[in-house]
């Protein structure tokens, strides 16, 4: 076991899976001699050279774009989206050639492309920096999406993703890349990359979450503990595929479900969770699945975040109102 | 790195050619394809200028710019110091090292002209006219703020002085600016749209296609990049095929021109000539102001990828001791007005720091305001399960 930030984490898996496979390639907007903004990459250049940790020009569709090709001549290209908001100009690579080239081939090309993005607020930077787009990808057929929450999940995700013969976008949790923990460096008897996971164990009911959400929810399930209330936290990891059996395995034995995302709650992944567990879990609920998650506005300005960001409060707030239903 | 400039004043004053006349709407002319002869007005740098003959600056014209360079550093350095002090969120680029080429800029702008930038714009606000009050209570994100503490260091925007923006992604602003130059075009005013970015926007998409839709479209805009050596920490030369980036208007056949941005009489000059340009003519320009970045990217960039001696050559480049030195050398300058300036300009930026710690923060009562005309009823705007917003 080696304690490390999820930032160095991710830098050690992404080394580890460079070391087992020299088609795997980073490209990004200073990912080389700078290391990335975040540092995610740091040293890589140094010890795997100028071609396989590209020093890309600001073009986010090109980078996507070139990305594509080397895949399709059998390299495994991981991206470095600088931060969520960028990714918008690449959408347009993303939705109408990656998500789309296994199907346009018949299943004759692999695009093993990994699109990482630091998502997320929490760290004072408004708008193009905060952001939470997970669900414009989630929405599109021929995508993977995950996100990983902690340093342990990170070291193992990010080379499961890399090793995906399908295109994964990649969430990382940005304020959290400095949380420490154990990571097993040594072991790849890993979680499958598309499995939710029962952080916390609890009987009374269900809190869904992934991301950057997951510790907020994990320390409201504690306050929640406090006060005599058992609480089950469920990293859900991937959010497509959904790890769906996991997730009504759960609801069937609370009968209660509260979902907490940063990205607007409105036509939010919640929602499709909701409309799921409603599906398999109806004569099971106590109460409505609720959802708490960010608002319908344009990520707010640094001095209020906090009020945008789901909370212990409004966390709570959600679990008591599905025992007052 | 400097370059000088690829026309002089006197060149271009010597070769004006008449002005055309401003075309207020309709359908453009097609330029001459590929296959027909080129005008030989449309040939990137080697086009004629249609200069304005300026009258020489006066002493108080330059002690002026000198003052508003010095405006801008301290500014920048306070800034500097309350984001490492937290009271900045987020990110912060600063204009240290830029401060000829915003003054410069700036000069060559009527203040009802436009104004769009990229988020390196605190120093381009002020010169635009905005008290430094307002743009550092923005910076920490206050209610009294140019943008009510919404937009924060990179989203600065102020329609009454036609500052239409920092933009904090790269390229953003570049196909706003052609749009609100065609905007221009088409009410028939003379107002001139100025779009400031970094040298590493030039690699992103945008740029091609709104510099192509000017061009196309004879648009007075002014698409001025400016040129630090660095996106980020990556050098120009690792990111642009053609690092001589004033040579792109080439492909749009587009005037367009390098300057020396640590210089500001010849950024100003450079940049009224393609303003003016632009307003009689109606036709874009790009400009190339090679201005060294004195920092990091941001305030928590650390510039690990400069060697010490590129470091160290920063230092003969800063363009507000080598304004100094010049205005000293001319005579008029004394030490003595130099420190005074310096004394009125830290007082002007320290009152604004106070001014900003004391302004309050946005309320969160707000956190709808501004996201739809007309209020949107129904779940969206208050969800049962926030019981901040219950009420």
């Amino acid at each position: 076991m080696t304690t490390l930030t999820l930032g160095k984490a991710l830098n050690e898996g992404l080394r580890k899976a460079m070391d087992d496979d020299p088609k795997v390639l980073i490209m990004g907007e200073d990912v080389g001699k700078l290391g990335g903004v975040f540092r995610i990459t740091d040293g890589l250049q140094k010890d795997f050279g100028e071609e396989r940790v590209i020093d890309t020009p600001l073009a986010e569709s090109g980078i996507v774009g070139t990305a594509i090709g080397l895949a399709l001549r059998g390299y495994r290209p991981v991206v470095e989206i600088q931060f969520d908001g960028f990714v918008f100009p690449a959408v347009d690579q993303i939705i109408t050639q990656l998500a789309k080239m296994r199907m346009r081939s018949l299943g004759k090309v692999e695009l093993p492309v990994v699109v990482r993005i630091p998502c997320g607020g929490g760290i004072g930077a408004v708008e193009h920096h905060s952001e939470s787009p997970e669900v414009y990808f989630t929405h599109t057929a021929g995508l993977r999406v995950v996100a990983c929450s902690n340093p342990a999940d990170a070291y193992s995700m990010i080379q499961q993703s890399i090793a995906s013969p399908d295109p994964v976008v990649f969430f990382e949790p940005k304020r959290r890349y400095w949380d420490k923990a154990d990571v097993d460096t040594e072991t790849a008897d890993w979680t499958p990359l598309h499995a939710a996971r029962v952080v916390r164990p609890g009987d009374d009911v269900t809190v869904l979450s992934y991301g950057p959400a997951v510790k907020t929810c994990l320390e409201a399930a504690v306050a929640a503990g406090e006060e005599g209330r058992s609480v089950e936290v469920i990293d859900l990891r991937s959010l497509n595929p959904l790890d769906i059996e996991t997730v009504t395995a759960s609801v069937h034995r609370t009968g209660r479900c509260v979902v907490v995302h940063e990205a607007a709650v409105f036509s939010g992944y919640g929602a499709e969770l909701a409309a799921r567990i409603t599906e398999r879990c109806f004569y099971r609920l106590e109460a409505p699945v609720l959802r708490v998650g960010g608002f319908s506005t344009p990520y707010p300005p640094s001095r209020i975040e906090d009020h945008y960001l789901p909370d212990l409060d409004r966390i709570l707030d959600a679990v008591d109102r599905t025992f007052g239903w | 790195m400097a370059e000088t400039p690829t026309r002089s004043a006197a060149r271009s004053a010597g070769e004006a050619a008449p002005a055309r006349a401003r075309r207020s709407r309709g359908p453009r002319t097609p330029r001459p394809g590929p296959g027909l002869p080129q005008p030989p007005d449309t040939a990137g740098a080697e086009a004629p200028d249609t200069a304005v003959p300026a009258a020489p600056d006066t002493a108080g014209t330059l002690v002026g710019f000198y003052r508003q360079m010095l405006l801008v550093r301290r500014f920048e350095e306070r800034a500097a110091r309350a984001y490492t002090e937290a009271k900045i969120g987020g990110y912060c680029h600063l204009n240290l090292g830029e401060e000829a080429t915003v003054v410069g800029l700036m000069a060559a702008l009527r203040p009802t002209d436009y104004l769009f930038t990229n988020y390196r714009e605190h120093g381009y606000a002020l010169a635009k006219g905005i008290g430094a009050d307002r743009v550092m209570a923005e910076l920490y994100g206050r209610s009294t703020g140019v943008s009510k503490g919404w937009g924060g260091s990179m989203h600065l925007f102020d329609a009454e002085a036609r500052l239409l923006g920092g933009y904090g992604i790269v390229g953003g602003q570049v196909p706003l600016a052609a749009g609100a130059a065609l905007a221009v075009s088409y009410k028939g005013g003379d107002d001139v749209v100025m779009c400031q970015m970094g040298d590493g926007t030039t690699a992103i998409g945008g740029f091609h296609e709104a510099l192509n839709i000017a061009a196309l479209w004879d648009l007075p805009a002014v698409f001025v990049v400016v040129n630090n050596g660095l996106g980020m920490g990556t050098a120009v030369e690792r990111s642009a095929a053609e690092p001589e980036l004033w040579k792109r208007g080439a492909a749009y056949r587009m005037a367009s021109a390098r300057v020396d941005g640590t210089d500001v009489v010849a950024v100003r000059d450079a940049a009224r000539l393609a303003v003016e340009r632009a307003r009689s003519e109606s036709r874009p320009y790009l400009l190339e102001a090679v201005s060294p970045r004195l920092k990091g990217h941001s305030v928590v960039d650390p510039a690990r990828y400069r060697s010490k001696e590129e470091k160290d050559a920063l230092k003969d480049a800063d363009p507000v001791a080598r304004t100094a030195r010049r205005l000293a050398d001319a005579g008029i300058l004394s030490p003595e007005d130099r420190d005074r300036i310096d004394a009125e300009v830290t007082a002007e930026v320290e009152a604004a720091a106070a001014f900003a710690d004391a302004s309050p923060q946005p309320d969160v009562s707000t956190l709808f305001d501004y996201t739809y005309a007309t209020p949107v009823a129904g779940e969206q705007r208050r969800l049962p399960a926030d019981p901040v917003f219950r009420s």
